[in-house]
């Protein structure tokens, strides 16, 4: 099959999964994406390059799962910054390269002589999108940050909780997910504006701003009548929905740590509800309307979960995916990854052959494209894997030259 | 200029699939947002200006379909589904989460859709994807997460709480990343190879994807993380991370202290704050401004020096906090290189200075009410092609004259 940004190469700096999640999607759809990393550090600006998990009893920078997750279907070279002669290589592959991808924190590339005004000298066209929690601009630009605070700082960890508790969170970096997010859609649509005009640019991406973003109604909320979030038994976000549903919550069942998620939209879910469930206080005046059910939801919920609590996760949300009402089993890892056709059918987890590694399992792409679909074909690479390879085919050195920059500690 | 502009996208107005086109018309896209006669179910959703209900009233409508245009088309109607096939003659992308069988229905589904528009790329969003047949069952926001995984993942300590799932429709919002992603994907293989293509999206599967280490702890060492109260869901229990202020707000702090220089501030910082007297662990943090040699975490517990010494650090942290708001805790944190975090409710952040001065508040115009009200604003920051609302949300049917009389001529 034919990829869709096979034309295109990044010259690329990311790490962690806010980064190198983003340019994973574009190296997935055929894009070239050139992973630029440090000999001396052995590549620990990232991180997950050496921690767990890892497969068996393997250790080192070639073996961190996470790292190996994000950075698939990536060519990996290594320089030696500190070196004159390593900046002159990055400034081949630059003026080789359509986009500059980094989520250091603010003025990192700068002092390494890349910063965006050098890259615009080396390539007039270059695209650099730089992501960093609070962005290069701003108060707090200098403030470090990673995903956990990204999302204390722009208010989903606050929306993410049960009432009179402190604060769930989300319990991962779901913004580095979406901070990658959004970085994809950064650098594709700097690429089609390129594309259409022939001019590059900088985007300054603040994971920050982009969460702040998906509280939309909410701020709305706030900014139009005045109304806060922050109440007396607020946020509860299993019951908060707009438009208010009941039930609507996560409920115990049969089992150790075993819950379902149900969600009755309307009247018409509510009846099939309790026609399912047929107990005598389905028929309470105090949970006949909406309003009613709204009011009175903690002893709703009491009865639903004592109902559910008997009974196995998968079996009540068959049951009421039957009779038409939302409901979902609240799936462990083995149970989404293992265990569901819904998954697998997708072909949602690819198996790539690590070099040190061998066979690894990694997250696929949840869409498929009709004639130019997403492959990921070859592992996360070793540290310096690719730098022969890249600076032979791509700037034409000679292996001898390759050898001899090694020696003396460019690469 | 702005980055998508002359680019055409369709949408089928569903309350799952609009954020990706706000996400495409703030930059730029010409959005015709397609709505059924009598409207859609959103424009009645709270919370509504002045908490009054109306159809043009719904502030979730107001945010999520920003910069589009609005247009009734009744699709089960032959002459309104011709004026569609017109439209779709004029478009570069449709976006749609429609029930499965409803456009093969209809016959305006991709394959009837190309032959009118070769190059028409069709991003199509559905609960579990267009080959699964449980995409026909019920779902919401609340149900695709729990299924998807992220629920798992977040929660409490005590499990006897159940799992949580983060409200705003997260499960919506990573869907429409999804199909943003995949329609500038497609949009620009087109602009090399002149093809159009359909994209088939699971929501489900964009929820399976979006779980870290949750999903890959069990693809590479079949682990499996357990949730923690205001941190990362883990195989091995890991140290608490949330810190009550003395205004009764919460801050999160992130990596403990660890490095010398962030024992030394920590030491410097009580002292300016006159607590030193106060923490009977301070010899500790001098230890740890002194401290040679690498300062390895995974030896905490095993090590009585360095484990006293990574005590105590947390318990000054803990001392600060009581006696700080946590605003200020998490400047003077920030101040002294540590990575710590407010939390902020939404209106807290939104008013925060630092996105103020990024310009993170805009106004948007209601003419039609003679006022303008404040808008959450990009989400991230184009040189060149910047972000920006250029209209208030649709009311129904107002640009059918204006769309429709154009496929006329």
């Amino acid at each position: 099959m034919a990829s869709a940004l096979s034309a295109f190469r990044i010259c690329d700096f990311t790490g962690q999964l806010a980064g190198a999640g983003a340019t994973k999607w574009l190296a997935s759809f055929g894009a070239e994406v050139i992973r630029i990393e440090d000999p001396v550090r052995e590549g620990r600006w990232d991180i997950l390059r050496g921690t767990p998990p890892f497969v068996d009893d393997q250790r080192g920078v070639d073996f961190g799962g996470g790292f190996g997750n994000h950075n698939t279907d990536k060519l990996g070279i290594t320089l030696n910054l500190r070196t004159a002669k390593a900046r002159e290589l990055l400034t081949e592959i630059i003026k080789l390269s359509d986009v500059v991808t980094e989520n250091f924190a603010k003025g990192v590339l700068e002092r390494w002589g890349f910063g965006y005004e050098q890259l615009k000298q080396i390539k007039p066209d270059i695209i650099y999108v730089s992501n960093c929690g609070f962005g290069h601009v701003g108060p707090y630009s200098n403030f470090r940050t990673w995903g956990p605070i990204v999302q204390a700082m722009s208010g989903l960890t606050f929306t993410s909780t049960l009432p009179d508790q402190e604060p769930a969170g989300w319990g991962y970096s779901y913004m580095d997910h979406t901070g990658g997010y959004y970085m994809v859609m950064a650098i594709l649509m700097a690429m089609i504006h390129r594309q259409r005009t022939g001019e590059g640019q900088w985007v300054d991406l603040a994971t920050t701003e982009s969460a702040l973003s998906l509280s939309g109604p909410a701020l709305l909320d706030w900014t139009v009548n005045g109304r806060p979030t922050r109440q007396a038994r607020q946020p509860s976000s299993n019951r908060n929905q707009w438009p208010a549903m009941a039930p609507h919550g996560i409920y115990p069942c049969q089992g150790d740590d075993e819950w379902v998620a149900i969600a009755c939209r309307d009247q018409t879910d509510w009846q099939a509800f309790i026609n399912l469930v047929n107990e005598v206080w389905c028929k309470q005046a105090a949970f006949e309307s909406l309003d009613a059910r709204i009011g009175n939801q903690d002893a709703l919920d009491q009865h639903v979960g004592v109902w559910t609590s008997a009974r196995n996760k998968f079996e009540v949300a068959n049951e009421l995916n039957a009779a038409g009402v939302p409901a979902s089993a609240v799936q462990k890892p083995q149970e989404r990854v293992d265990q569901d056709p819904s998954t697998s059918g997708f072909g949602l987890w690819s198996t790539v052959h690590h070099t040190k590694m061998g066979k690894v399992r990694v997250d696929g792409q949840p869409v498929h494209f009709s004639k130019t679909d997403w492959e990921i074909s070859r592992a996360a690479p070793c540290l310096g894997e690719h730098t022969e390879q890249v600076l032979t085919n791509l700037l034409g050195l000679s292996a001898d030259a390759v050898q001899q920059l090694r020696e003396e500690g460019v690469l | 200029m702005t980055a998508l502009t002359g680019i055409r996208v369709l949408e089928l107005s569903n309350e799952r699939i609009s954020l990706a086109g706000k996400l495409m018309a703030d930059m730029g896209a010409d959005l015709i947002l397609i709505e059924p006669p009598g409207g859609d179910p959103a424009r009645q959703y709270p919370p509504f200006l002045d908490d009054e209900p109306g159809e043009d009233r719904s502030l979730y409508w107001w945010h999520y379909h920003t910069s589009k245009r609005g247009i009734v088309l009744n699709l089960d109607d032959a002459t309104d589904r011709e004026s569609f096939r017109q439209l779709i003659r004029t478009a570069d992308v449709l976006i749609e989460s429609e029930p499965r069988a409803r456009l093969k229905d209809l016959g305006i589904d991709y394959a009837q859709l190309a032959v009118l528009k070769p190059d028409l790329i069709h991003v199509s969003m559905t609960p579990f994807g267009r080959n699964d047949p449980k995409s026909d069952l019920p779902v919401t926001d609340l149900t695709i997460m729990a299924g998807g995984g992220p629920p798992w993942s977040c929660g409490y300590d005590d499990h006897t709480l159940p799992p949580v799932r983060g409200s705003g429709n997260q499960g919506y919002h990573i869907g429409c990343h999804f199909a943003v992603m995949s329609a500038l994907t497609a949009i620009l293989h087109r602009g090399i190879s002149g093809d159009g293509q359909f994209v088939d999206l699971s929501m489900h599967a964009a929820a399976n994807v979006t779980t870290e280490a949750a999903s890959y702890s069990w693809l590479v060492a079949e682990q499996t993380v357990q949730r923690q109260t205001g941190r990362h869901a883990s195989v091995e229990p890991s140290m608490e991370s949330q810190i009550l202020c003395a205004d009764g707000r919460h801050a999160n702090t992130g990596v403990p202290p660890r490095f010398p220089h962030e024992f030394k501030k920590l030491h410097d910082w009580l002292t300016e704050l006159g607590l030193l007297d106060e923490l009977p662990e301070a010899i500790f943090l001098e230890m740890g401004a002194n401290w040679e040699g690498p300062f390895d975490l995974a030896r905490i517990g095993e090590d009585d020096t360095l484990t006293a010494i990574f005590m105590a650090g947390r318990q000054a942290l803990l001392l600060i906090a009581s006696r700080l708001s946590a605003y200020d805790f998490f400047f003077g944190c920030q101040s002294a290189g540590l990575s710590v975090g407010v939390i902020n409710s939404p209106e807290e952040a939104f008013e925060d200075p630092h996105f103020k001065a990024r310009g993170f508040q805009v106004e948007v115009a209601h003419e039609d009410l003679g006022r303008s009200f404040r808008y959450p604003g990009a989400p991230y920051r184009f040189e060149k092609t910047p972000w920006r609302i250029s209209r208030r949300a649709p009311k129904l049917g107002e640009h059918n004259d204006e769309v429709l009389n154009f496929l006329d001529q």
